[in-house]
């Protein structure tokens, strides 16, 4: 568990860098507001990827095949 | 003008015991309920003496509907924030309280989440070193399983079901573009060969979705659900009972699901619609459409003989809506500033959708998913049949922090954690769930049984009073709060409420 949680600090800290970089660069056009955060969200699918095997269920195969529900309502 | 869309959600979660092994999933969810209500709260039981599922909105009662007297004897629950919690079947199911406005009902739906997640962590002190049980906020375990997340909202009983319908139907089939949570492939048995099924889809339910109109809601389900249980004054009232929406863990999809619905029906309830006709040729097949269609392109017929999206739907119904606010006000949407503020929202939201729906992958679900799936497949070059693509999938949903990719995603929020904390322990204030909640957190061991419509007090001599709660709008905290206060016990609360 450690590990992830480290990772994932540091995600949120790279998150905040990139924010103080666009508020020191004045306000900037919305087209260029809507292309930075579209870089920024690019940025932490990324990270998030970088550690998806340690998030993800070990053995998916299994695991999918074992979620069975009862029909419900 | 329209009565108040009194709100509120019911949903019934997906389960998973850990290590797996030869479980009964009835069991696991009144072990998951049962540990929270022992420990955070006593159990109360729950009074069935109004309830009539069965009972059909088009006016006929349905023999083989469910007698509430086979679920009775499972666990049930109601909680101090005015919510019940219990055993639906082979699930954990929540239903919040009574709300008087979409952001507020976010608000109880995410300490819906919150009380399943406590609970989690409740049952793992109570199970054997190791063993735990896991929750899913999804709809459907990929092999034709369904569960739901339904909508409830409060109309006067004087309009004519058939005008609910012949009005609400263009609304469900098209707004699954914001509502939707997504899924991966289909589990639906209409698509002739396999490779004409979605590799990706937009709504987890529209699968499900096989008539109009009707009383089911375990098999044919239908796009308008025909139950009539108001759970209060039935010459007044009606519970409009929703069944087509995805459980959405986006805080902005629920916002706009229930937003854009409550001024649908509040327009719909004043007759705002006119000569305005949205009647969808078939509307079964253009839901499954809709869902399939991640360019948001395809167009369908309407009786009238014009073709539209489920965009143009949805901007005609916007634009009807801006056009009620400014003539008949928000008031029954709670209040201007709120209303204003769903509208805005709304008509933001359809912007984005028609100029690149990619740009919404912060609010809506469906977009968050789709955009990590394909990341996911940039990188490893995992085919749509991946399991690891499933499990990412499965795992958008699940409920624990550290596994949650939901969590992951750094959704935009509409609520604070001390919001959600706050509704976990609290009852909405503008409801006769205060009456409830309030009651429950100052007298739990003298409150017998309680009910959406009643409350059974013991006040220590024979016979238990009953107080029923019929006015859904009776019971807030500005019209009662201060007698509740003054009452020392329940007796003396009786006794000022009678006077």
């Amino acid at each position: 568990m450690m590990p992830e949680r480290e990772l994932k600090k540091r995600s949120s800290a790279s998150r905040q860098d990139e924010g103080d970089v666009a508020a020191s660069a004045g306000a900037p056009p919305e087209a260029a507001t809507a292309a930075r955060q579209g870089e920024r969200i690019k940025a932490d699918l990324d990270d998030l990827l970088d550690e998806i095997d340690e998030v993800l269920e070990d053995n998916a195969e299994e695991f999918i095949r074992g979620y069975v529900q009862k029909g419900g309502e | 003008m329209a009565i108040a869309k009194i709100c509120g959600t019911e949903t019934e979660y997906g389960l998973r015991m850990l290590p797996p092994g030869d479980h009964n999933p009835v069991s696991i969810s009144s072990l998951l309920v049962s540990s929270y209500v022992d420990e955070v709260q006593r159990q109360i039981d729950w009074d069935f003496e109004d309830e009539s599922p069965g009972n059909d909105a088009r006016g006929f009662s349905l023999e083989s509907a469910m007698a509430p007297a086979v679920e009775a004897h499972l666990l049930n629950a109601v909680l101090a924030n005015g919510s019940r919690y219990y055993v639906d079947h082979a699930h954990p199911e929540l239903s919040t309280p009574e709300c008087t406005d979409a952001l507020e009902l976010v608000r109880y739906d995410k300490a819906g989440e919150a009380i399943l997640r406590r609970s989690m962590d409740a049952a793992r002190r109570v199970l054997h070193e190791g063993a735990s049980i896991v929750v899913y906020k999804n709809n459907s375990d990929g092999k034709g399983n369904s569960y739901g997340c339904h909508e409830n909202y409060l109309m006067a009983r004087s309009v004519p079901f058939a005008q609910i319908v012949h009005h609400v139907v263009p609304h469900f089939v098209s707004r699954q573009i914001f509502t939707g949570a997504g899924k991966i492939g289909s589990e639906a048995r209409w698509w002739d060969r396999a490779e004409q099924a979605p590799h990706f889809q937009i709504s987890q339910r529209a699968d499900f979705f096989e008539e109009i109109v009707g009383l089911e809601t375990t098999l044919k389900r239908p796009i308008v659900n025909t139950r009539d249980e108001p759970h209060a004054d039935p010459q007044r009232y009606r519970r409009l009972h929703v069944i087509v929406g995805d459980a959405n863990l986006s805080e902005v999809s629920t916002y706009l699901k229930v937003a854009s619905t409550a001024i649908v029906l509040a327009m719909i309830e004043d007759g705002f619609f006119g000569e305005m006709d949205l009647t969808v040729e078939n509307p079964v097949q253009a839901m499954h459409d809709v869902s399939a269609d991640l360019e948001l392109a395809k167009s369908f017929r309407l009786v009238s003989g014009r073709t539209v999206t489920a965009l143009g739907i949805q901007w005609e119904l916007l634009q009807l809506a801006k056009k009620y606010a400014a003539e008949r006000g928000l008031d029954c949407v709670g209040g201007e500033e709120r209303g204003s503020d769903a509208l805005a929202r709304w008509e933001r939201t359809l912007e984005l959708l028609e100029q690149d729906p990619s740009s919404l992958s912060r609010q809506l679900d469906w977009v968050a998913k789709l955009e990590l799936l394909e990341a996911y497949r940039d990188r490893t070059g995992a085919s749509w049949q991946d399991r690891r693509l499933a499990m990412l999938d499965l795992q958008y949903h699940d409920l624990r922090p550290e596994r949650s990719l939901f969590a992951r995603l750094d959704m935009e929020r509409l609520t604070s954690d001390e919001d959600v904390d706050r509704a976990v322990r609290e009852p909405p204030r503008g409801t006769r769930a205060w009456f409830r909640g309030t009651c429950l957190s100052r007298w739990p061991t003298q409150i017998v049984s309680a009910n959406w419509d009643s409350l059974v007090f013991d006040v220590g001599s024979d016979p238990l009073r009953r107080v029923p709660m019929m006015d859904p709008l009776k019971g807030t905290a500005d019209q009662v709060g201060a007698l509740v206060a003054q009452a020392a016990t329940p007796a003396e609360l009786l006794r000022l409420l009678s006077e």
